[in-house]
């Protein structure tokens, strides 16, 4: 190797690492700058530069706080429930869906995969113009359960994780289901679904994000926010007069990145995987 | 016994019968199973779909009397400066999803060679994408007011607060703010999906090449590349119709102030704080055809591209065989 490839090499590894630093510390600086004020009392806010370290990380003050003011307590318990109600229902109905897909021949088995990748294409927030009116209609506006109702609707991206999960397990093994007699649902429920475990771990996680994410929809169709407050939602009472308290905004927003940080830290590997899995296909 | 059976002419079975076959049952699981997702699809994407075709072209409220206009809601679209002129805005996403594809894609084939601490890094730069919208509102709020956390780093930098603009305010970078957030949430997760890609390389080919003596940059070009096209294509596509449909930054961090308003932030704003429920629908379809369209377009232009570039891959690849082939008779010959 000459001196020039040798320093070339070198260069290159210092390039390398120093973009990795950069764009991680391009990543995180918005939260943690957040995290650093969090902790700041109401005077050191005042005094002292954002990026000054607080006095003391153990003043959870803001925490208590914004958990207090912004109903916080109740917005957890309604992202739960429908948290859990929608995970429950998506899997059974985007399981299902994908059995028959995959194990049925039949006409408009092509159509009916169309017609969800096609959904899939089309911009939420123009659809809700119209959404909007079906709920009202409906009487699903401020209705936990039509908020749930809505939030099962099209998910292509799991439905496609189910489907190539599906490929994957042999038919021979519904066969054999069949000449021992089982029924459809039987070979369903006791044989194929406890294989596709991994893809419903999978596929749970994203949606699960998703959901507990969703502010959008909230917003829209659980407007009255005393009494469905969501944690994504729960976080307008900082819009108004609170809105340049930011110490206390900072502590509402770390409050409510926590869940799906720890999601992550305990999920990384599910969550890569499935994103990979669904771009793919999808 | 046989002969007799089969000469006897095929009785009709009644439905009971039928209903517990296995074609009865058959039938009974797909309906069973396909009727819930398919109605869900039908009441919350198609049912509102056509819906909003009917709309645009009624003068209407949410509740209330309709007044039929015909195509005078599609006019007003490309009248009024606020709806159509919304639109120059997406340029901006545009450019910025390209920097974050171009981006991704780099820091993606440096994190799929051995790094050390690689996971973390790659950690790092996806969380943003685990953050929901409201809560990202409210730190790019608090990371672009003046003289708080991108003021203060820049003057680290040497920058003096003076010569720095308000980022949000300033109409002539406020755009370029909203879209460094929007590249900030997405490019760790385009990351990951490239890092996906290139695994799925199979690693014999790296190898290959070494041998053949490619460096770092050839073997990008001729075997990172050509085996994630497909999902470069993908993300190209989706960032273009993303860029056009381009919402939640302008929506949670400016709502639409100071000429952010992108064509869904003022749509939204028709619909439902101004009740122009005509007028929004017509919005929505108006950008919905050129959505179309868009794909269509680039669907061609990709499937032309890459048509050439597989003839050029054959090629390669036939090269690369025959060099090896070359290469493993001279080291049995010596």
């Amino acid at each position: 190797m000459t001196v020039f490839q040798k320093i070339g090499k070198y260069v290159g590894i210092f390039l390398k690492y120093f973009s990795l630093v950069f764009f991680s510390f391009v990543a995180v600086l918005p939260v943690v700058s957040c995290v650093i004020t969090a902790f700041k009392t109401d005077t050191e806010y005042q005094q002292t530069n954002v990026m000054v370290l607080p006095e003391s990380w153990l003043n959870f003050d803001n925490f208590v706080q914004a958990f207090q003011k912004a109903n916080m307590s109740k917005a957890f318990i309604n992202s739960t429930i429908i948290l859990i109600c929608v995970l429950l229902i998506s899997t059974f109905v985007g399981t299902q869906l994908a059995y028959v897909l995959n194990r049925f021949k039949f006409p408009g088995n092509g159509l009916i995969r169309n017609l969800f990748l096609f959904a899939s294409l089309l911009p939420g927030v123009a659809m809700q113009v119209a959404v909007y009116e079906i709920m009202y209609n409906l009487g699903f506006i401020n209705s936990l359960i039509g908020y749930i109702i809505m939030m099962c609707g099209t998910d292509v991206i799991s439905i496609y994780i189910y489907i190539q999960f599906f490929e994957n397990i042999p038919t021979s093994l519904d066969e054999s289901g069949i000449v021992d007699g089982a029924s459809y649902f039987t070979i369903f429920y006791k044989i194929l679904l406890p294989l596709v475990k991994p893809a419903i771990v999978t596929s749970c996680i994203l949606k699960g994000v998703g959901t507990y994410n969703e502010y959008y929809s909230a917003n829209l169709y659980l407007q009255d926010k005393k009494l469905y407050p969501t944690v994504a939602t729960s976080l307008y009472t900082f819009v108004g007069p609170l809105g340049s308290k930011y110490n206390l905004i900072c502590a509402g927003v770390i409050i409510s990145l926590l869940p799906a940080l720890i999601v992550f830290i305990t999920c990384q590997k599910q969550i890569y995987s499935g994103l990979t899995s669904g771009a793919v296909k999808g | 016994m046989a002969m007799i059976q089969a000469a006897r002419p095929k009785r009709k079975r009644t439905f009971m019968e039928w209903a517990r076959s296995r074609d009865g049952q058959k039938v009974f699981v797909m309906l069973a199973f396909m009727i819930v997702p398919l109605l869900l699809l039908f009441v919350f994407t198609y049912l509102p779909f056509a819906e909003m075709f009917g709309f645009s072209f009624y003068n209407m409220k949410y509740v209330g009397a309709r007044k039929f206009v015909g195509l005078k809601n599609y006019m007003k679209v490309f009248q009024r400066d606020d709806c159509f002129g919304a639109l120059k805005l997406s340029l901006y996403y545009m450019v910025g999803s390209v920097v974050q594809l171009v981006l991704a894609l780099y820091l993606a084939t440096v994190l799929s060679f051995k790094v050390k601490g690689g996971g973390i890094f790659k950690g790092f730069m996806f969380f943003p994408y685990l953050i929901n919208g409201i809560a990202i509102g409210f730190i790019f709020k608090f990371f672009y007011t003046r003289g708080f956390v991108l003021d203060t780093v820049l003057q680290w930098c040497g920058f003096n607060l003076e010569n720095l603009p308000y980022w949000l305010k300033d109409q002539s970078i406020n755009n370029i703010s909203l879209v460094g957030t929007s590249v900030w949430r997405y490019f760790g997760q385009n990351m990951v999906l490239f890092i996906g890609a290139i695994m799925s390389v199979d690693s014999e080919l790296y190898e290959a090449a070494m041998l053949d003596g490619a460096n770092k940059l050839q073997q990008f070009k001729y075997i990172i590349l050509p085996s994630i096209k497909t999902i470069i294509t993908l993300n190209v596509i989706m960032s273009i119709t993303g860029s056009l449909s381009a919402f939640e930054p302008p929506y949670v961090i400016t709502s639409g102030a100071n000429g952010t308003g992108t064509y869904f932030v003022v749509m939204h704003e028709i619909a439902h704080t101004q009740q122009k429920v005509g007028l929004a629908s017509a919005m929505a379809v108006v950008l919905l055809m050129i959505i179309f369209v868009v794909t269509i377009l680039q669907k061609l232009f990709f499937k032309y591209v890459f048509k050439s570039a597989e003839d050029e891959d054959k090629n390669a690849a036939a090269k690369r065989e025959k060099k090896l082939a070359r290469l493993a008779a001279r080291k049995a010959g010596k």
